[in-house]
């Protein structure tokens, strides 16, 4: 068996070598990838169910549909985001071609996280494999059975010279940390990226941080009461509340509590029946470990259960519950829930709403539910986060087009589409002199005068709007 | 409270009050940072003779025209670039608000440089006031004389908002043990590695701008007189001590003899017979630099040069020929007045041994085969690449300035300062309307629903394609029309 320094040295070797640059080669890589979904689906859905009882609809669009999406959008635009892009110059430099240039970074490490097991690993792998590099995946050791196809399924259909998968808990992923990689992109919890941080620091290696936080929601003003339940259940229950991008908590005025408790109680009949954990649409927490805390977090909690609250500890099953009643000093407001627990915060006015969120860490989500768009224009406004979605959850993150990523504690940096082949790719700014024109550089040349400095200047001026330029979208 | 918490405190609530969000006070705050530069140009002029023996043009060249074209630039695009960016749709968010908004960080704590102290120290805070952000700014107490005038700004710009905090090492440290929501730091990759290490605490983004040997090949075919015309004018500038200065030349041994030729007559036109006494020929900036570039000359050959003043921190513009791999000289970036010259047998040797080596911030290649300049920008790797002049990719904002690997991470000017310095937040703005559609994701899950989600919930709508093939259609259907009606 191979150390992880021998399948380092491995890709590198195959880095050097060239052969992940020509456009074909990764057009090939990527149909592989493709066919791996295809042929693989039924034991795919196996893995998830395994590991987090994952409802097949879930594990469909959540780990296959939306990375399928990736990859062929992907595919179908590889050749134009490549392409050089061409820059305006100014008069000095206008016989000059001047263009960005996208370059692979060599060797990548992505570490993926054990919620969406397929999904955090596969859909950064788009992107490295698109831009050009070798890349190592750490996949969480948590979900077990998705971690075991990873390792068998990566290599049957992808190059094995230069993507390997490297399997391993905490101990493991610090020894590889210790190597130099080109790029680190990580999907996790603050205090592991911390650590990630500091060892990509004594290599100066540039990183991707995907992390969580709480994502408030704020219910707010005149609104359709019955459709924002849906959406925020829905939204709040998929994975079992096991989502980074999962609505937290919830903010709104004790009326408006009032209002939409019964139509949050007859979402979650409609979905999951009278007996959620019969339902084989509820998931289930994915380890005894992380189940604790969330009964722990529950038992602590002063708020007052009104829906739900049952928990069963062999089939790591609790049941959708709402806690009303909750203050920010609450058991349920320290830190992210990441499970089927909404607590229901009230406050008495936008302002005090708005405030609450802005007093703490900028979340990768926030959402705001209102029919009046002067609400969700101000919360919008008023407030920072790594992604925004008004009148429901999680949708954001589906949109190719938007780049998907966190800010401050909820992380740097970004992907999906376009910005993962961005986020792992170097931007090299090109500049091609002609040998003509030496007469004009003899302005810039010592002894400095007056004459020649004025000169130069206008030459050089800043040229008006309207020229090309060349932005990410 | 130290000094450095009180700063980091004030512009935290400065922010807070959400001052910096209006587009009309970030383009007054910059119109403001355009006076301090043209009112106190005299102070400036005097502090860089000082620091580091720039004449007056010197300054204005690649201290001050720079630095006004970057303002000028995000005073006139600000409203372009803060605005929200549209994005393409999915078929289920078509009748939705899909877009980008570009936002502010917070507060950014700029540590600049003391090569070039006005421009890389006041460009990333152009692109950190455009983007709306408070910012700390820490000039080098190397360039001491350019520090205090620096002090200044806060009678020009926002002093709350926008504060300057002077001193060395342990100032810096403490700064660096406070919370930034983003870090610009300008340097050697060192201390970039500690810059990383205390914002890795407090997860903190960072843009490093490092440097590092960036090499210069020198093609056989080439118009070798005007290659070191450029070469000589690139290197010398600043006495060498420019990041992207090319470091060391790489050629064969052909053309080496006139390549020294071609320099030495170069530096004699630029900078006189006695460059000691000329005016626009600068000085090492202080005697520990000196020492460590003097240093460097141990085991190779001195071919033009090698004069040296150690009370003035003056060294004669210098070339070293047939230089060892090995030698002391290509142990570290030179940052000063040597220019060794190692010889290659061509172009593959010549990539090679750029390869072996840390990616450079620039690469420079004279050539006049395009054949040449292509094989160098696809098989190596830099943070730019210059073909055939060095230094000018600087002056173009719509290039990304900045490195890769060890010559750094991030990049800056024009709009990417401002991009580098704001969040760009994705935003979905739905209504709650149509709610039927959504019926297809809830749970109960059936296959029928699994089916119809499939279809539609991912796919992407390319609205533009749409539109071409609807354009396509209606020409074609035009085209059909008219061949009949008039071209029986």
């Amino acid at each position: 068996m191979e150390s992880q320094k021998q399948v380092l040295e491995r890709l590198r070797g195959a880095f050097r070598s060239g052969v992940t640059r020509p456009v074909q080669f990764r057009l090939t890589q990527l149909k592989a990838m493709m066919s791996l979904f295809e042929d693989n689906e039924k034991l795919i859905l196996e893995a998830m169910h395994k590991d987090l009882a994952k409802p097949k609809f879930e594990a469909v669009l959540s780990e296959i549909e939306l990375v399928v999406n990736d990859i062929c959008c992907t595919i179908s635009n590889l050749q134009t985001w490549m392409q050089d892009s061409y820059v305006g110059t100014n008069l000095a430099t206008k016989l000059d071609d001047c263009f960005v240039r996208r370059e692979p970074l060599g060797v990548v490490l992505i570490i993926g996280a054990w919620n969406y097991p397929l999904q955090l690993i596969m859909s950064p792998l788009i992107g490295a494999i698109a831009a050009g590099n070798c890349a190592i995946l750490k996949p969480s050791e948590i979900s077990q059975a998705t971690e075991k196809l990873l390792a068998e399924l990566i290599p049957k259909y992808l190059s094995q010279k230069c993507y390997a998968v490297i399997c391993g808990g905490a101990e493991e992923t610090k020894t590889l940390l210790e190597n130099r990689f080109d790029h680190i992109f990580y999907t996790g919890s603050q205090s592991v990226a911390r650590c990630i941080l500091q060892a990509a620091a004594v290599h100066l290696t540039p990183v991707t941080l995907e992390l969580g936080g709480k994502c408030p929601c704020l219910i707010y003003g005149r609104l359709d009461m019955k459709a924002a339940a849906k959406r925020l259940v829905w939204a709040k229950f998929f994975n079992a509340g096991q989502s980074c991008v999962a609505p937290d908590y919830v903010l709104c005025t004790a009326e408006t509590r009032e209002m939409l408790l019964p139509f949050i109680k007859e979402a979650l009949e409609s979905f999951y029946g009278s007996e959620p954990q019969q339902s084989p649409d509820m998931g289930r927490i994915v380890t005894d470990r992380h189940w604790n805390r969330l009964v722990e977090m529950l038992k602590k909690s002063e708020g007052k259960v009104v829906i739900g609250g049952e928990s069963v500890k062999e089939a790591k099953y609790i049941a959708p519950t709402v806690v009303v009643d909750v203050t920010e000093s609450d058991a349920l407001m320290q830190e992210e829930i990441f499970g089927p627990i909404l607590p229901i915060l009230t406050i008495k006015s936008l302002d005090e709403g708005i405030n609450f969120m802005n007093e703490r860490e900028k979340p990768l989500a926030l959402y705001a539910f209102s029919d009046e768009s002067q609400v969700i224009a101000t919360v919008l406004e008023r407030t920072s986060s790594g992604g925004f979605c008004s009148n429901d959850g999680i949708a954001h993150m589906t949109l190719p087009g938007l780049p998907f990523g966190g800010v401050g504690a909820s992380g740097m940096g970004n992907y999906h589409g376009r910005w993962s082949f961005e986020t792992f790719s170097h931007k090299r700014g090109c500049m091609l002199r002609g040998w003509g024109l030496e007469r004009v550089n003899v302005l810039r040349y010592p002894p400095y005068t007056e004459s020649n400095l004025s000169w130069l200047r206008w030459a050089t001026t800043a040229k008006t709007k309207g020229w090309a330029s060349c932005s990410l979208m | 409270m130290s000094r450095e918490q009180l700063a980091v405190q004030q512009a935290r609530k400065a922010f807070l009050t959400g001052g910096s969000k209006p587009l009309e006070y970030r383009i007054k705050q910059l119109k403001n940072l355009n006076r301090f530069i043209t009112e106190r140009a005299t102070d400036i002029t005097n502090a860089l003779r000082k620091d580091l023996y720039k004449s007056e043009n010197a300054t204005q060249m690649f201290e001050i025209i720079g630095l006004e074209g970057e303002i000028n630039l995000a005073v006139s695009n600000l409203t372009e670039w803060a605005a929200p960016r549209p994005v393409n749709k999915t078929l289920l968010t078509i009748s939705d608000e899909v877009f980008i908004q570009p936002e502010p960080l917070g507060v950014v704590l700029i540590i600049g440089a003391w090569n070039y102290p006005i421009a890389v120290t006041l460009q990333p805070l152009v692109g950190a006031i455009a983007a709306g952000n408070a910012a700390v700014v820490k000039p080098s107490e190397v360039s001491s004389h350019t520090a205090k005038v620096m002090e200044l700004l806060s009678l020009y710009l926002d002093p709350e908002m926008y504060q300057v905090v002077t001193g060395g090492v342990p100032e810096t440290q403490e700064l660096l043990k406070q919370r930034f929501d983003h870090i610009f730091y300008t340097g050697n990759s060192t201390v970039g590695k500690l810059v990383m290490e205390a914002a890795a605490r407090h997860l903190t983004p960072v843009t490093l701008e490092l440097g590092g040997k960036s090499p210069c090949y020198i093609d056989k075919n080439c118009d070798i007189r005007i290659a070191c015309r450029r070469i000589t004018w690139g290197k010398y500038i600043n006495c060498g001590q420019t990041c992207i200065a090319p470091d060391y030349i790489l050629c064969e041994s052909s053309i080496q003899d006139k390549v020294i030729n071609e320099i030495q007559k170069c530096i004699q036109e630029f900078y006189t017979k006695d460059p000691k006494t000329f005016a626009d020929y600068g000085r090492i900036i202080n005697q520990r630099h000196f020492k460590r570039i003097m240093a460097l000359l141990e085991g190779s050959t001195v071919v033009i040069g090698g004069d040296s003043d150690e009370s003035e921190c003056y060294i004669a513009p210098t070339v070293l020929r047939d230089v060892a791999s090995g030698s002391k000289v290509m142990q570290e970036e030179i940052f000063g007045p040597i220019l060794p010259i190692i010889t290659v047998n061509g172009l593959n040797e010549a990539i090679q041994f750029i390869n072996e080596r840390e990616k450079p911030l620039a690469l420079y290649v004279f050539s006049s085969s395009s054949k040449v300049i292509k094989r160098m920008i696809s098989e190596t790797s830099s943070g730019a690449l210059l073909a055939n002049d060095c230094l000018v990719h600087f002056t173009i904002s719509d290039l990304p300035f900045g490195g890769v690997g060890n010559s750094g991470t991030g990049r800056y000017h024009g709009k990417y300062s401002f991009d580098q310095l704001s969040h760009l937040r994705s935003c979905l703005i739905k209504k709650l309307n149509m709610e039927g559609v959504n019926q297809m994701r809830y749970p109960p899950h059936t296959t029928e629903k699994l089916r119809w989600a499939r279809v539609f919930l991912l796919k992407q709508v390319n609205l533009a394609r749409w539109r071409q093939i609807a354009q396509v259609a209606m020409l074609a259907a035009l085209a059909a029309f008219v061949m009949k009606r008039f071209l029986r």
